[in-house]
């Protein structure tokens, strides 16, 4: 049987954050009524003439920058011509052959815990288009412009990605990497970013490439693996009884799981590019990269490293809390207040804050417990107020909005016992309601002591400090032996 | 009334001799009885006119105003118009109606101007004779058996009649220029960039540039102080202060250099309008100016480049025309493609068509290179050329059209013979150098033009010129026979 590699590149849409269109002072908000955010310049009105939004420069540079790409100093918005009801202009702005970004590398974290670097072609500036609606209106087909002149940043991969983990660890991240650059949302329901896959196999070792098709409506990170997963062995079943790979567009479809082509007819498309008269070149002074240079933030390599380095925590770790800058910035927050302990609040806000977030399905930025409530329970730990156990019980309380910490630990009597002479009565009352066991120890059966560690638990409620319970006993009844 | 120009009409106005509403309802009254002979307006604004009217009369009665506050103008049908159709001259856009105002309509409104209506023109300005217009053409009044030239055809035929003292065009590759000659009055186009673009209908957008029509160059020197200037909404408008061209007008020509190319005085230029030509060249000599020959060697690749360069960019701006959001729609569309085909296909006209194709058709891949790339070499060199010129001249003279005013119908199945109408006046938009084209005299009873080229922003020399020459001459206050 013969060994197959895939050869996957990506092309990823990023809807640009900012407030107005790229060409035009329209609002770019999500999920207004239709064709209400649409002015003359989105409608294509006779007459009308783009102006460039200086702010989705800004964040093309950014994200150029972030990924130690060459920032051009001279790009060209081109005219790409086709027709399409929801293209107003019969013609989409964006820049075909002298892009802004040109060449970057992403680094991508592999399953086996090695490293991978991702080389990115290009990324271009360009508006979108609108959309076509074709439920509800009785075999018409409506248009809505709102979406119409939104910036979008067109992220082109090398074809470095050779498994579908690979694709999208490198989507992942370059998710990520937007989101810390503040420059698109990353919202894949909503159409914010948007990823294109082209995808083809060969005999493992060759170095041609094979025949690839071009996956699309991939709207999220699953659906990626899902559908490069189907389609690549789609193409080596093709491949193997003797076919062909067509080049062709074909469509996911996530309910039944399967790639298919798009119904447009197999026409080559001549989009008849040529520079748009209406725009001059964009050019970038030095002074303006530098300037935007200086506002990157962290980045997540970066902050990835710091973490491991200054706070100790395992690289696993300290790839999830990077993962997103707003969870990243809620650890550190946890951290500064709880003075230290960073193993500790990282475990707290990976699995107990994770998992609930996740169950409740709610982003960082909302969620009910805050980095400083978090870190008064995890101060009443450290403190020896509350066990783990309770702390548990303590944090689901918050999460469900009940007030905080000591509030919380007050209001259910989840105060640990720490005081000796308590914890010594109780001792004294456990070991003379089990004089039989008490014998059986003393003759050597230490295993017993587990045995007598529970009782006193259950005789506190739980609410004895386990670790004062174990050195008191410890005490007892060795003194006693 | 009506033989006044704006100086004159913007004078009376101010010294309180008329009123503005005076004015207007004169223009509209001569647009009432003699359009029907010319055909030069497809919307008169009456209504609106007077209304306009009544409002700078107040503000003159008040002292304020500014310098065309109640002087009638007309707006060529390319420039939206708010709550006005605007319709390029086209079946597709005989219903739209725009929701603004052009940069160039909001200036001139804001300056005190009157609008009159909107005048005829070629289809989306592709013409040369004003034959292609939805609304039937243009006659000339100096003789309504030809043509007034195109694409500003309405405007200039309309300026030439005294309908209205002045009125705005287009000059793509001589829409300005070309009729101004043919119908004997002064027509300016700007250097690229000096007009906003901003809600002028696109042709042809590197080469598109809106210009004032009137009859003297005092006159074209007041409306281009209102229309240009920088303006945000157009990238391509250049942020360059306004001269103040009125003033320049009486600097004497004594030591201009005026260069006359070879090239424009050759084979196909008629007799009649060289001879007018060169004797308005010896009244330059006369006024002081120094006249030598010069060399333009890149002239015969004009036309060949501006119709590969105008109409690929004609096809991808007039692909916004296809039925669904405003404008013509065919009748029951059976799918997206037949609405497509057939609006497309009923709503432009057959040069309009003939443009989209052949633009089309050079920018598809594979003639890429070889057409629209190479054209735009070649208006690099051309552009060298004009450069090159200038170090010796300041101003280029020569004919702006190679006739007179031709036949209607003449020209219509002869689409090269009709292209090389513009022969003179396309370089200067492929350089996006300023040019003007002023009345000096006639040949066979017809208009003949003189066309003046300059450096770029250099606009007031040429109006500077253009006036002393009048002031020299009597050609600009002909008035066609029955206009009078």
């Amino acid at each position: 049987m013969m060994e197959w590699e895939a050869v996957i590149g990506l092309e990823i849409h990023a809807q640009l954050a900012t407030r107005s269109k790229i060409f035009s002072g329209a609002s770019t908000a999500y999920g207004a009524e239709p064709n209400t955010q649409a002015c003359a310049i989105d409608l294509g009105l006779p007459g009308v003439l783009p102006v460039l939004n200086e702010g989705a420069v800004r964040m093309a540079v950014k994200f150029g920058l972030a990924i130690g790409a060459e920032v051009a100093r001279r790009s060209v918005f081109a005219r790409k011509n086709y027709f399409y009801p929801d293209l107003p202009k019969g013609y989409q702005i964006s820049q075909y052959e002298l892009p802004v970004v040109r060449g970057g590398r992403v680094t991508i974290q592999l399953d086996d815990g090695g490293e991978k670097e991702i080389g990115v072609t290009r990324a271009h500036l360009e508006e979108d288009a609108g959309k076509s609606l074709h439920e509800d209106f009785h075999g018409m087909t409506g248009i809505d412009l709102n979406r119409a002149g939104t910036p979008l940043l067109e992220i082109v991969s090398e074809p470095d990605l050779r498994s579908p983990q690979e694709a999208v660890a490198y989507a992942k991240k370059i998710h990520t990497l937007v989101r810390y650059l503040e420059i698109c949302d990353g919202n894949m329901q909503e159409g914010s970013f948007r990823v294109d896959a082209n995808v083809s196999v060969r005999p493992a070792g060759s170095h041609a490439f094979g025949t690839r098709t071009e996956i699309k409506n991939l709207n999220s990170f699953r659906f990626l693996e899902r559908a490069l997963a189907h389609e690549i062995e789609r193409q080596i079943e093709v491949l193997e009884a003797g076919g062909a790979v067509v080049q062709e567009t074909r469509l996911y479809d996530p309910d039944r799981n399967e790639t298919r082509p798009m119904r447009t007819k197999e026409e080559a498309n001549d989009y008849r590019y040529f520079p748009d008269p209406d725009l001059l070149p964009l050019v970038l002074e030095e002074s303006y990269i530098e300037a935007v240079r200086a506002e990157l933030p962290e980045l997540p390599d970066a902050r990835r490293a710091r973490f491991v380095a200054d706070y100790g925590l395992p690289a696993y770790d300290a790839g999830v809390l990077t993962a997103s800058r707003e969870l990243a910035d809620y650890y550190e927050a946890v951290v500064a207040a709880v003075g230290g302990e960073p193993k500790l609040c990282a475990n707290w806000v990976m699995v107990e804050l994770g998992g609930a977030l996740n169950r409740a399905g709610v982003e960082i930025t909302a969620s009910p417990v805050g980095p400083e409530a978090l870190a008064g329970l995890l101060r009443r730990i450290l403190d020896g107020t509350i066990s783990g156990r309770a702390a548990k019980e303590v944090f689901e309380a918050m999460w469900a909005g009940e007030g905080d910490a000591d509030a919380i630990i007050e209001a259910r009597g989840l105060r640990q016992i720490s005081d000796a002479g308590a914890i010594e009565k109780l001792i004294d009352e456990v070991l003379a309601a089990h004089p039989q066991q008490l014998a059986q120890y003393r003759a050597g059966k230490d295993k017993l002591f587990g045995f007598f560690v529970g009782q006193v638990m259950k005789a506190s409620g739980g609410k004895a400090n386990p670790k004062q319970v174990n050195e008191l006993l410890r005490r007892k009844l060795d003194a006693g032996g | 009334m009506h033989e006044r120009t704006i100086a004159e009409l913007a004078h009376g106005l101010r010294a309180g001799e008329f009123s503005a509403v005076e004015v207007a309802e004169t223009f509209l009254r001569r647009i009432e009885a003699l359009d029907g002979r010319l055909n030069s307006f497809i919307t008169v604004t009456a209504e609106r006119a007077l209304e306009q009217a009544r409002a700078a009369d107040e503000r003159l009665r008040r002292g304020g105003g500014g310098p065309l506050t109640g002087v009638p103008i007309a707006h060529k049908d390319i420039f939206c118009t708010d709550g006005v159709r605007t319709s390029c001259a086209s079946r597709m856009l005989d219903s739209f109606v725009a929701p603004y105002d052009a940069t160039v309509v909001e200036r001139l409104r804001d300056a005190g101007a009157v609008m009159l209506g909107k005048t005829n023109m070629d289809e989306f300005a592709m013409g040369s004779s004003n034959e292609t217009s939805y609304y039937g053409p243009v006659r000339n009044p100096w003789d309504t058996e030809r043509v007034p030239g195109g694409s500003s055809g309405g405007s200039a035929a309309a300026v030439a009649a005294r309908l209205v003292p002045g009125a705005t065009g287009t000059d793509t590759g001589g829409s300005i220029r070309q009729p101004a000659a043919l119908c004997g009055i002064t027509g300016l186009k700007p250097t690229y960039g000096r007009v906003s673009r901003w809600g002028m209908i696109a042709f042809a957008s590197s080469l598109d540039q809106g210009g004032p029509m009137a009859r003297t160059a005092e006159d074209v020197a007041l409306l281009l102080g209102a229309m240009a200037g920088f303006d945000p909404r157009d990238s391509t408008s250049v942020d360059r202060p306004v001269p103040d061209y009125a003033s320049e007008l009486a600097r004497p020509l004594r030591g201009l250099r005026v260069g006359l190319p070879r090239e424009y005085f050759g084979e196909g230029l008629e007799a009649g309008v060289r001879e007018a030509v060169e004797a308005a060249v010896r009244v330059l000599e006369s006024e002081g100016a120094e006249v030598r020959e010069i060399t333009l060697p890149t002239t015969p690749l004009a036309v060949p480049a501006y119709y590969v360069v105008a109409p690929a960019e004609a096809s991808s701006n007039l692909a916004r025309y296809d039925g669904v959001r405003y404008g013509y729609r065919c009748e029951n569309p059976r799918d997206l493609e037949d609405l497509y085909m057939r609006t497309r296909g009923e709503g432009f006209g057959d040069e309009v068509k003939r443009r989209i194709l052949v633009g089309t058709y050079t920018l598809s891949a594979g003639y890429y290179d070889a057409y629209y790339l190479k054209a735009q070499k070649v208006r690099r060199l051309i552009r060298d050329d004009f450069m090159r010129a200038f170090e010796e001249v300041d101003v280029i003279a020569g004919p702006t059209s190679p006739t007179t005013a031709f036949r209607l119908g003449e020209r219509l199945d002869d689409p090269v013979t009709m292209y090389l109408s513009d022969v003179y006046t396309i370089a200067a938009n492929l350089a996006g150098l300023p040019a003007l084209s002023l009345p000096v005299g006639f040949a066979g009873g017809l208009p003949v033009g003189m066309q003046l080229i300059g450096r770029h922003f250099e606009e007031g020399r040429l109006l500077n010129v253009a006036h002393q020459y009048q002031l020299a001459t009597d050609w600009h206050r002909a008035a066609p026979p029955g206009f009078e």
